[in-house]
């Protein structure tokens, strides 16, 4: 068994992008489906690029319901930032590939997938989401 | 129509009691204010209260005394405090009472709030992801403010250096030793840009207020702080709060502002007419955001005001004379009527080592929290 998503319905079935939530009447597009959605909500895809509106550092291990690794020793420091999708909505989401001290605002970064805990083995990782700075910006 | 007065205050002191539990230390509050305003608590006709973690107010009664008094329990989140006086104030204003009283308590266990996706209406993965920490959201929107506004990371460590030096004048503060810049500055980061010193803690403290109808107070003989505005409201569209896995790319304005708008029609002033601020600093960024909010500068000035102390006790605008949450720490529950504490005994000109000069007539109070509930007053001598 391979690497399984931290949860149903949080990304597309190619693992390609987020699945967003649209309002059919008004349009508003936010983030995640909700889990009893009603019928004015449908899945959409969203975008898989977009700009750091904002972020911070979260530099110590979260308590539960947090469930990635959590030893001080080596326990790394992960970026949270808020992501605009053009036309669409702001994600939260980690960054990846970049040291927080690299992030800038502004800054374009591309959808991908990390697991929870690149410890983990094959079998057990979860997979969550990330965005990672657009090579060759 | 005639102003709601309050005519006594009490307090327990806020920090860490070992030994004493949440509700306890409102009744301690409670027999406070009544002592303050020379009545008995069979002359209050109704009680308005709350706490986030430490119980149901209306069981203060079995210490109290039974005397068959209106009690309703107020749960508004950080707002508690001021929805228990923003109702007292309803309820004499309406003429259905003369004389009633708002309490607020709390005591929370040490660290970081817990909380649990689900009562917010999020999946389990937001918190097993690692985003259920309201620290990241105070880092986040900051992070943005700071950006968008082009304030210094140092204007965040002034906010919380003058936070401690009040707090060393402060009876009923947490925190009573000062920090100087340079430390705050060093300390460990907890979620950028904030470092440690730089946040409030969940902590333990309770705070009463017997509110009266203006000829209740003149018949009791007390000093007359009228309050003239109390006002409580909800968030807008676009606006940014705790927990929101998505927010709008449109950006809409803040429960605050709409707060503070109406706050000011109703008492028929502006800011410019306020001589001292209590505003919600449950870090150093809400403080900075919250000056701009509020009316009290334009989004930017706060660097210039921090470094020329504008803000301090001795300054134009003295704000968070008592230390604020950053030096009294934040029980949710009587966090909102501390601040209008700290204005009464200002008013009163009873504040001693930090008793603000030149006569201050008016005082203003903001609070805000989860999830975007923000409540004001303003009171007048």
């Amino acid at each position: 068994m391979n690497a399984q998503p931290i949860a149903d319905n949080l990304f597309t079935a190619d693992m390609g992008a987020l699945v967003g939530a649209r309002n059919k009447e008004t349009g508003h597009i936010f983030f995640p489906l909700p889990l009893n959605p009603n019928n004015d909500i449908e899945p959409i895809p969203l975008a898989t690029r977009g700009t750091v509106w904002t972020y911070t550092v979260q530099r110590f291990p979260p308590k539960p319901p947090y469930i990635g690794p959590t030893d001080p020793e080596k326990f790394k420091p992960y970026v949270v930032a808020y992501v605009s999708l053009p036309g669409q909505t702001m994600v939260e989401s980690r960054l990846t590939g970049i040291e927080p001290e690299d992030v800038k605002i502004g800054m374009e970064v591309e959808f991908t997938v990390i697991p929870l805990d690149p410890d983990a083995p094959p079998e057990e990782k979860l997979l969550i989401h990330a965005f990672k700075p657009v090579e060759g910006e | 129509m005639s102003d709601v007065c309050i005519v006594g205050a009490g307090i327990h002191p806020f920090g860490r009691t070992e030994g004493r539990d949440g509700m306890d230390q409102g009744i301690f509050a409670v027999r406070q204010a009544l002592a303050d305003s020379g009545i008995e608590w069979k002359d209050v006709q109704f009680a308005f209260g709350g706490s986030a973690a430490s119980g149901s107010a209306d069981n203060m009664v079995s210490q109290l005394g039974l005397t068959g008094i209106q009690f309703i329990n107020v749960s508004n989140g950080c707002a508690t405090g001021g929805s228990a006086l923003n109702a007292a104030v309803s309820a004499i204003k309406s003429g259905e009472y003369e004389m009633g009283m708002a309490v607020g308590f709390d005591k929370h266990p040490r660290g970081v709030f817990n909380a649990d996706p689900s009562e917010y209406g999020l999946p389990n993965w937001y918190g097993e992801a690692g985003y259920m920490l309201t620290v990241q959201f105070f880092g986040a929107k900051i992070m943005r403010y700071l950006h968008e506004h082009n304030i210094s990371r140092e204007t965040l460590g002034r906010v919380a250096e003058k936070a401690f030096r009040n707090g060393v004048k402060t009876d009923h503060a947490w925190r009573r030793s000062e920090v100087d810049l340079e430390t705050i500055m060093n300390a460990p980061m907890i979620c950028d840009p904030l470092t440690k010193y730089m946040f409030c803690s969940p902590a333990e403290g309770a705070v009463a207020l017997i509110l009266a109808s203006e000829k209740k107070a003149r018949e009791l003989g007390v000093p007359i702080i009228r309050l003239k505005t109390s006002v409580m409201r909800t968030r807008p569209a676009g606006s940014f709060e705790v927990f929101a896995a998505s927010i709008d790319n449109e950006r809409g304005g803040t429960a605050t502002e709409i707060a503070a708008k109406a706050a000011f029609e109703q008492a028929g002033m502006g800011p410019e007419d306020i001589d001292i601020a209590q505003l919600q600093d449950t870090e150093s960024g809400a403080e900075i955001m919250h000056m701009a909010e509020n009316g009290f500068c334009k989004p930017g000035e706060q660097q210039q005001w921090l470094l020329e102390g504008r803000s301090d006790i001795t300054g134009a605008l003295p704000i968070n004379t008592d230390g604020g949450c950053l030096a009294c720490g934040e029980p949710i529950g009587a966090s909102g009527l501390r601040q209008v504490y700290e204005n009464v005994i200002q008013l009163r000109g009873t504040a001693g080592a930090r008793q603000v000069q030149g006569d201050p007539k008016t005082a203003y109070t903001q609070v805000y929290g989860a999830p975007g509930v923000s409540a004001v007053t303003i009171l007048q001598r």
